[in-house]
């Protein structure tokens, strides 16, 4: 399995990253070695296992539908990049 | 030529559980911003959601009230996007194992009966809300993220709804049976209901589909069928002028009429979903559907033909009346006290309807209860006080919060039917009119209802209405 620097260009924009065209040339390289590596698991045969969702052996597991309180204002916004009028003050992006 | 519109509806209802989906912050509408909030639902490194077992109850229910297959194993997903309303950059949703698939629902039109399809029923976080503000280098935004991780369902409809007007009754119709199940307080204006509309047009006949335009931002049901007549016009007039329809998400303009292009479509899948490692899956069995099947109310269109088969109700009635369970349950009780239905049908679609609109409230907050509307109707079938008064009567009721017979004495209403009494004023009402008299008697019948007119003013509209038409003849 290999990908392209195409596929790379792609992923980075949707992670919203900006590459160098010689970034991209290394991580295509990076990529496509972590992509061999993980490819070993296809010699295992597994046409007996069940595909799963999940690897735990879990189901079902559920709050009550309580309220507890959360954070105080001030430490629910103490990890923002700028502060107004009690919210977070973002770059506008539309 | 002539042009078919193919409409989807994509709706999210916010559950009224008292906590949000995944952590204990309180769901409650209006607090200040950022007081609802917690490392989970802010998306803070380390946190560990838990998901809120009401949130699946009430899928559950959803899903058997649409008729929907519900799944024996589902999950969620994280939705990737960037956009500050979402913390995370995620929003957990159901990808490919929704909670229930393949339902419909049905609904009335000119007429005719339409089943609509429901592709899927899904589980999903809300997101935060964002204020935008203008300025120098493009304005700022504000987020509040107390939205955030409030439990949604996501109900899409398949596109088999072909007119605006067939949209709205859908979205009327989920609305009702959504407030029937008491899942949630449905108010389109508080954003507690919303809905996005897929629409593309087609000439009619033809089986392949046009290019579709997703529309948002419609907030209420005249505002989502005035978006799609414009945006189903804005359609066949490109393609009539040989242009091509450009696939975008576009939002409805309430107050200019029109929709504007928020984002042209690009590239799809980028929502990169696979299954939430953090949140644990969830096994519906048997005897947990069968349970909550068994809890389900009576639903609206089942409701609907009980007030026919039993009461006689005409079927317009009975849709007025089941399409809101506060008023179908305010039916049922005054009925069981009044069994004149159709008379308790005629009362609650008029006078009760508009004083509850003039007084801008829900038939359960009505300040008259079941049994003082039956008095009301009782006193006026036993001839005590006429049609007329009786509305007033009402109206007093509505104004004060007192019952029928208390308004009825203090104010001295009570039906004048004592022959002797009325025909006296009768005679003075004739005394007074002699021209009128004259008319009458030269052929003009109409002039009667002039004299009628007369007695009731004098008597205060408290006249037998029966009785003054005998006597105004007998007199004439």
């Amino acid at each position: 399995m290999t990908i392209t620097a195409a596929e790379v260009e792609r992923i980075a924009l949707l992670a919203r990253l900006k590459l160098t065209p010689e970034e991209q040339a290394a991580y295509t390289e990076q990529l496509n070695a972590i992509l061999e590596y993980v490819d070993k698991l296809n010699d295992l045969d597994t046409s007996a296992v069940e595909p799963t969702a999940y690897i735990l052996p879990l189901r079902n597991v559920f709050r009550d539908d309580l309220v507890r309180p959360g954070l105080p204002r001030d430490k629910a916004l103490a990890g923002a990049p700028e502060v107004s009028e009690g919210q977070f003050k973002v770059p506008r992006v539309v | 030529m002539e042009y078919e519109a193919i409409i989807g509806l994509e709706v999210h209802v916010e559950l009224k559980t008292k906590s949000k989906i995944f952590c204990s912050c309180s769901t409650s509408f209006g607090a200040e911003p950022n007081t609802q909030v917690c490392p989970i639902c802010l998306g803070l490194p380390g946190t560990l959601p838990v998901t809120n077992r009401q949130v699946v109850e009430f899928g559950i229910k959803t899903a058997l009230a649409l008729n929907c297959q519900v799944a024996s194993y589902c999950k969620f997903d994280p939705k990737h996007y960037y956009y500050p309303d979402v913390p995370k950059n995620f929003q957990w949703s159901q990808f490919d194992m929704p909670i229930g698939s393949n339902g419909h629902l049905k609904i009335n039109v000119d007429g005719e009966e339409l089943v609509i399809g429901i592709a899927r029923v899904h589980m999903e976080e809300d997101a935060g809300k964002l204020i935008h503000i203008d300025g120098p280098d493009g304005g700022y935004s504000l987020v509040d993220y107390n939205r955030t991780g409030v439990p949604l369902l996501e109900i899409v409809s398949e596109p088999d709804l072909r007119s605006p007007a067939q949209a709205r009754a859908y979205m009327e119709k989920l609305r009702t049976i959504l407030h029937y199940l008491d899942v949630s307080d449905c108010k389109m204006e508080e954003g507690s209901l919303r809905c996005d509309a897929n629409v593309s047009v087609r000439p009619r006949g033809s089986s392949t589909y046009g290019t579709k335009i997703e529309v948002k931002n419609m907030n209420s049901f005249r505002s989502l069928q005035r978006a799609l007549e414009y945006e189903i016009e804005r359609q066949v007039n490109l393609l009539e002028n040989g242009e091509q329809v450009q696939p975008a998400t576009v939002a409805w303009d309430e107050s200019r009429g029109v929709t504007t292009v928020m984002r042209v479509k690009g590239e799809s899948s980028g929502y990169r979903c696979f299954p939430e490692p953090n949140l644990v899956p969830i096994e519906i069995d048997s005897a947990w559907i069968e349970r909550v099947r068994q809890e389900l109310p009576e639903l609206p269109d089942a409701r609907r033909q009980r007030l026919i088969d039993d009461y006689g109700l005409p079927l317009y009635d009975a849709e007025v009346i089941t399409s809101s369970k506060e008023l179908a349950d305010y039916f049922d009780r005054t009925v069981a006290l009044y069994p004149d239905a159709k008379t308790v049908s005629n009362w609650l679609m008029g006078d009760f309807s508009r004083l509850l609109n003039a007084h801008n409230l829900e038939p359960g907050q009505a300040p008259v209860p079941p049994q003082e509307l039956a008095a009301l109707l009782q006193l006026q079938q036993e001839g005590t006080i006429s049609g007329k008064i009786a509305k007033q009567v009402l109206e007093e009721m509505f104004a004060s919060g007192k019952g029928a017979r208390q308004v009825v004495e203090e104010q001295g209403l009570i039906q004048i039917s004592d022959a002797a009494a009325l025909g006296q004023i009768v005679a003075e009402v004739l005394a007074a009119n002699p021209k009128v008299v004259e008319d009458y008697r030269n052929g003009k019948t109409k002039a009667l209802g002039f004299l009628v007119g007369q007695v009731m003013k004098a008597t205060k509209g408290k006249a037998n209405p029966g009785l003054v038409n005998k006597l105004l003849k007998e007199q004439l």
